[in-house]
């Protein structure tokens, strides 16, 4: 597991820039003198060179001359960084946080901690704080970011609680990165306002999509999974709205003890009244968040729910709508199913666990969140063919 | 920190209150019942729940109240938005009205070299001037098709025979696309053929210009050749020999076949289905007699009987079903097309299950000397004498007086389902349509009493059937669902 979040910074003699800023990081001493103000130069050995003019300087190992204004020794569990990632420098904490990996499939940006569910296997609790410069220094580092970035997701905390900050974000993606793919993860309440929903999709981005969760097709169950009165018929609402203003919409279902036995009615209630919609996510759980907290409620081991997963993949699919299973090991699945799953773990929180060596298929396995040491299915086996 | 999650309890609002969205239903058998609502969504319920949930006493932590809440027949406090998606399902169902006319038939000639026992209008004529359709009428016909608004126009040559006026067709085929250029619409062509006159220049013509063919095939050679009589009694050989040949030209799947039921299929429905299995067809229609032209006449309807046909029906469904599951996909189009009904929130394209009927505005017929009618029953009809359904003709109406002539507007509105006697109550309303020209031939009435109607017996009939087949028996449905267009 990477570590995107450090708090021992420690600031090298003299500090002139703010408080707290977003830079990219280059490690290119020679990089072009017009543009170094923007720049941390990243060290990593004693020997390095280090070139004049740049905003700041991250050592890995300590400098042994006295470094240039703006130096900070950093840990080495931060060595992944590279040339074009982009991080954000907090000095009141002494914290240095990684926004954006050039080289990763998986970027996401935090838009909000504040949420207005409060789901029972939430990931990421939310925190009901004021937190507004997240979405400011989102817009300042879109434009820092390379244009061959494959896809970036928004996530939270909920990002429409941002209103039109939220829109404002998805302009400046399509103008920065107009080959970039954006997800954005929601739970699409703020859309029961078709007004909102048209102004997403004023911004024309070529390559859209708003995942957003249905966890049952009867309302009370899915309101109190989410922990929210009347959730259930603002999330349909806003997903019926976003479509009809011509936004993709991804469907995702989170499988836990609460949700598999409706499962293939969900399917079908999908099938017949959101066959419209762009892809269905069925997804393994995430042990951790609230999900530690209420586990006993919500475990159970996937091996159980398989013949539930079957029946809807094959009802969508059949229907035509795109279908993916994430996040579950191929040796707990269907076979039947294995051409739907994906590995969909993000590179920084993605394992194997000690049942996994020797595995043949590890390739192909969609493998395990690194909180999966906690709780997982006693199937786990290694593949010998 | 201290979490405090609400209980499941704080999302259940008291029990006892909840309202009942519209639906219908009818009894199944004994008692089993089926509750139907207007988007086609159903339940199958015992007489007992059937009662406690009209009289709203259903317990709310039922399988069956979630069943029937997932599918919008009730609604409770907890959620309001089931009203906004039966909305719009009912509008989905319905998309196809706003379509308009689709399926432009023309008939290219009336001259035929078979004389079927069960066709109505062709005539044993060499004389191309009396019987064929000229250029000026298939241009006219041309400027009807295009005035449609149909995003998708399919275009199908019939006769008579209609390759005994190829010449025409490719006129109509080579206009058509030049019209299409600026017109842009989705263009199809099929041709009605026995095949019998089948050329190569016809056959590079179609695959130049990718037009489809169909043709009938009733079943094993002695029962084709005793339905389909030509002077050589060679008419299964001939129709054989052209599949052949067509699917060698355009391709497998550029070549179908329909089947026309008679007295003598029903007693061997399963091996007019190995006919089209050994064929190697992928699809079969399990079609009725028409109660029309010479069959009436002859008084062939009289001594069809509809018992023998449900027989026939489900004979040939069930064996259809043992194919699929044997390894041959084989679909029966017209349960294919309910099962759309049943399955998925849109309607159908088939011209006969559609309310308001399909008759005119989703598929029209050009005569051969310009008169207009709102489908090929009606031309039968009067090519027999009787001409109420004509519309008018191309040559001296225009397209507003055609399609807003009393003989398509009068039993179009006349026959809509949801307005017609017994109809408006039945639970399967959202799976059938209106027949005002089944009616009219019938009843000589657009509606007609459903009691003593054919087609309101044959359809409730296999509605029955399918229903217990996806209800009762789970390997069928497997087979069923997998027949279902998205």
């Amino acid at each position: 597991m990477l570590k995107l979040s450090s708090s021992c910074v420690l600031p090298l003699g003299e500090i002139t820039e703010p408080m707290r800023i977003v830079r990219r990081i280059t490690e290119n001493p020679d990089f072009v003198l017009p543009l170094r103000s923007n720049e941390y130069l990243l060290i990593r050995k004693q020997t390095d060179k280090i070139g004049p003019g740049f905003a700041g300087y991250l050592f890995l190992e300590k400098p042994i001359d006295n470094p240039p204004a703006n130096s900070y020794l950093i840990e080495r569990d931060l060595s992944y960084l590279r040339e074009g990632d982009i991080i954000r420098m907090d000095r009141r904490r002494n914290s240095l946080r990684t926004l954006y990996r050039k080289n990763s499939f998986h970027n996401s940006l935090l838009t909000t901690e504040r949420c207005n569910n409060f789901c029972l296997m939430c990931s990421q609790p939310p925190k009901d704080v004021d937190d507004s410069d997240l979405a400011e220094d989102i817009l300042t580092s879109i434009p820092l970011m390379s244009r061959e970035t494959r896809a970036i997701g928004l996530t939270g905390g909920e990002p429409t609680l941002l209103g039109l900050k939220l829109t404002e974000i998805i302009f400046s993606l399509k103008s920065h990165l107009p080959s970039t793919a954006v997800h954005v993860l929601s739970n699409g309440r703020r859309f029961k306002d078709i007004d909102y929903a048209k102004s997403i999709a004023a911004v024309r981005h070529p390559d859209l999509m708003i995942g957003i969760p249905i966890y049952s097709d009867i309302p009370s169950i899915h309101n109190y999974i989410v922990q929210g009165d009347g959730a259930f018929d603002d999330t349909i609402r806003g997903i019926l709205n976003l479509k009809s203003a011509g936004v993709q919409v991804e469907i995702r279902v989170v499988l836990h003890k609460l949700t598999y036995e409706r499962l293939p009615d969900l399917a079908r209630f999908i099938r017949r009244n959101l066959t419209f919609c762009d892809h269905v996510a069925l997804m393994g759980l995430e042990i951790t968040g609230f999900t530690k907290f209420n586990l006993e409620e919500l475990w159970i081991d996937p091996k159980d729910y398989q013949k539930y997963l079957r029946d809807a993949v094959e009802t969508l699919h059949h229907a035509k709508i795109a279908v993916s299973i994430y996040n579950h090991q191929l040796c707990v699945l269907d076979p039947t199913l294995f051409e739907f799953s994906r590995k969909s773990i993000s590179d920084w929180k993605n394992e194997y666990m000690p049942e996994c060596d020797g595995c043949k298929r590890r390739a192909d396995c969609g493998g395990f969140f690194s909180t999966s040491k906690i709780r997982r299915s006693t199937h786990i086996t290694a593949f010998q063919d | 920190m201290a979490l405090v999650f609400k209980d499941r309890s704080h999302y259940l609002l008291a029990e006892g209150h909840y309202q009942l969205l519209p639906f219908r239903f009818i009894r199944l058998q004994d008692e089993r019942y089926v509750a139907v609502n207007e988007t086609g969504e159903w339940q199958v319920l015992m007489r007992k729940e059937l009662e406690a949930f009209v009289r709203k006493t259903l317990e709310r932590n039922t399988t069956l109240y979630r069943s029937l809440q997932s599918k919008h027949f009730l609604q409770d406090s907890d959620s309001s938005v089931g009203r906004d998606l039966l909305t719009l399902k009912v509008r989905t169902k319905r998309n196809r009205v706003a379509d308009f006319t689709s399926l432009h038939m023309f008939v290219v000639t009336l001259r035929c070299n078979h004389s079927c026992q069960y066709c109505q209008v062709s005539r044993q004529s060499e004389d191309r001037s009396a019987f064929d359709m000229t250029i000026p009428i298939a241009d006219k016909a041309l400027d009807f098709t295009f005035k449609s608004p149909a995003p998708s126009i399919k275009i199908e040559f019939q006769g008579g025979e209609s390759l005994l006026n190829f010449g025409l067709i490719k006129h109509i085929v080579l206009e058509a696309k030049q019209r299409n250029i600026t017109e842009r619409r989705n263009l199809a062509f099929v041709i009605a053929t026995n095949l019998s006159v089948l050329s190569q220049e016809m056959l590079d013509f179609c695959r130049d210009e990718n037009v489809y063919i169909s043709t009938s095939l009733d079943g094993p050679e002695d029962l084709h050749n005793a339905n389909r009589p030509n002077p050589l009694g060679n008419s299964y050989e001939l129709t054989i020999n052209g599949i052949k040949r067509a699917r060698a030209s355009l391709g497998f799947d550029q070549v179908s076949a329909l089947m026309t039921t008679t007295k003598s299929s029903l007693t061997r429905v399963r091996e007019i289905i190995g006919e089209y299995v050994r064929q190697g067809f992928h699809g079969i229609f399990l079609r009725p007699l028409s109660p029309y032209g010479f069959a009436m006449k002859t008084k062939r309807f009289d001594d069809y009987d509809f018992r023998q046909w449900q027989d026939f029906y489900r004979r040939g469904l069930d064996y259809i079903i043992d194919l699929n599951q044997q390894g041959y996909f084989l679909m029966e189009y017209y349960t294919a097309m309910v099962l759309g009904k049943m399955l998925t929130p849109y309607g159908t394209g088939f011209v006969n299950l559609q309310s308001p009927a399909g008759m005119g505005i989703a598929g029209i017929i050009y005569n051969y000397n310009g008169e207009v009618y709102p489908s090929d029953e009606a031309r039968m009809r009067a090519e027999m004498g009787d001409k109420i359904f004509r519309m008018g003709n191309l040559l001296t109406d225009s397209y507003e007086q055609v399609m807003l002539s009393p003989a398509l507007l009068n039993p179009l509105e006349e026959s809509v389902a949801e307005s017609a006697p017994m109809c408006e109550e039945c639970a399967f309303l959202p799976y059938c349509g209106c027949d005002p020209d089944y009616h009219y031939a019938t009843q000589h009435d657009f509606v007609g009493h459903k009691a003593l109607s054919g087609f309101c017996k044959k359809n409730m009939a296999v509605f029955r059937y399918i229903i217990q087949k996806l209800e009762d028996d789970p390997a069928a449905r497997q087979v069923l669902e997998n027949w279902v267009r998205w």
